[in-house]
């Protein structure tokens, strides 16, 4: 495959994980950020958000064991989670978020753990997708070419 | 680093922002969203953390200790955060004599009206809903100007103007990402008119920008022009 047409599985692959809901314009914004001075930027925020995620999905696990659960915990966990999704664009996850604190309020627990599925499914995705995305970007760069722009009308 | 930037031969400082965020995500995004608005910057992941920099903590018994703080000339806090919001640091901050004229500007990720106002009734200068983006640092500028360093009126007579009940007016209707700009244009004469010039569409993110991005944001980054087009009201 030569670089021409690794950088049009690129946009293709990018647009697509638009189109499907899994990042939103705010994954957009971090791209505008990254430059020949930062050209890991993304990268390294979306390493972040991975690690940040895998504690929060840990103690989210635990919190939900307990005999007695401190929803207020949990809610308290969620919140950093939607909030750490939501600034790298990881709109499904996001969502997710966002429906598991309802259950929380209502204080439901086989609910809540249903949500917690549905978040950790969500996040498993998102986290393919992206490392898929991250691996084309650095065989076009190995190759010689430049990642494209993302444009924000498509 | 240099903190001095030269620009058509008039130098100037670059303007420092205090970040607070507890989430290490938001501080590597704020940081970097700062840094290319030509900002230097400072985070750290507490209130506070925040105060013993500034060198308005608790071990201080007054303010005319030795200990020379950080000098910045905008603070920028999420709302919520273990221990201090940053509802409780906007009020040591402006309950300081020497650190009230700072802004301060809070970000949250819940829009809630009522805790908007309070922060701006407690003299926050503005209030961002996450996530942040270019568009809302770039409207930062406004309020940041190294003249504050020197508690002076002028650059931050809005400051005191924010403190009012009429000034939750401008900051209520943030609320969502494609209407950031609506309020603009019905901002009270008291406070941030001079945002006006910031409405012009090529600077919204969500505006279609097919070229490459990054030298439509530089352009504006310096601090000198955005001085001058803000200019006097």
């Amino acid at each position: 495959m030569d670089v021409g047409q690794m950088q049009r599985q690129w946009l293709d692959y990018t647009r697509s994980l638009f189109i499907e809901g899994f990042l939103d314009n705010q994954f957009l914004q971090l791209q505008q950020l990254q430059d020949e001075n930062n050209p890991e930027f993304v990268v390294e925020v979306v390493s972040l958000f991975f690690d940040d995620s895998e504690r929060l999905l840990k103690d989210l696990n635990f919190a939900l064991d307990q005999q007695g659960v401190d929803f207020k915990k949990v809610d308290a966990h969620v919140h950093q989670l939607k909030g750490s999704s939501s600034s790298i664009g990881a709109q499904r996850v996001k969502n997710a978020c966002i429906a598991f604190r309802n259950f929380c309020e209502d204080q439901n627990v086989e609910a809540c753990l249903r949500c917690l599925q549905q978040v950790k499914q969500e996040y498993c995705l998102v986290k393919n997708k992206l490392e898929t995305l991250f691996r084309l970007e650095q065989q076009i760069v190995a190759a010689g070419g430049s990642i494209p722009m993302m444009e924000l009308g498509f | 680093m240099t903190q001095v930037m030269e620009r058509d031969g008039v130098v100037s400082e670059e303007v420092h922002v205090l970040a607070v965020d507890d989430s290490l995500v938001d501080r590597k995004v704020i940081e970097r969203l700062l840094k290319i608005s030509a900002c230097k910057v400072t985070a750290v992941d507490s209130g506070i953390s925040a105060l013993q920099l500034l060198g308005l903590d608790e071990q201080r018994t007054s303010e005319s200790d030795d200990f020379v703080g950080l000098k910045v000339d905008l603070i920028i806090t999420d709302y919520c955060m273990p221990g201090m919001s940053g509802y409780d640091l906007l009020k040591k901050i402006k309950g300081s004599s020497t650190f009230r004229e700072i802004p301060v500007v809070i970000m949250s990720s819940e829009n809630i009206l009522p805790r908007i106002d309070r922060c701006l009734e407690e003299g926050a200068k503005d209030f961002i809903v996450k996530p942040v983006k270019l568009s809302d640092v770039k409207r930062l500028k406004n309020y940041m100007s190294t003249a504050t360093r020197d508690v002076s009126a002028a650059e931050a007579g809005g400051c005191s103007g924010g403190g009012g009940g009429g000034g939750g007016g401008i900051n209520k209707r943030k609320l969502s990402d494609t209407t950031a700009f609506d309020y603009l244009s019905s901002s009270p004469p008291s406070i941030s008119s001079s945002i006006t010039p910031l409405s012009s569409p090529s600077d919204s993110s969500s505006s279609p920008s097919p070229s490459p991005l990054s030298s439509p944001i530089r352009s504006l980054d310096s601090p000198i022009r955005r001085l001058k087009m803000t200019g006097a009201d």
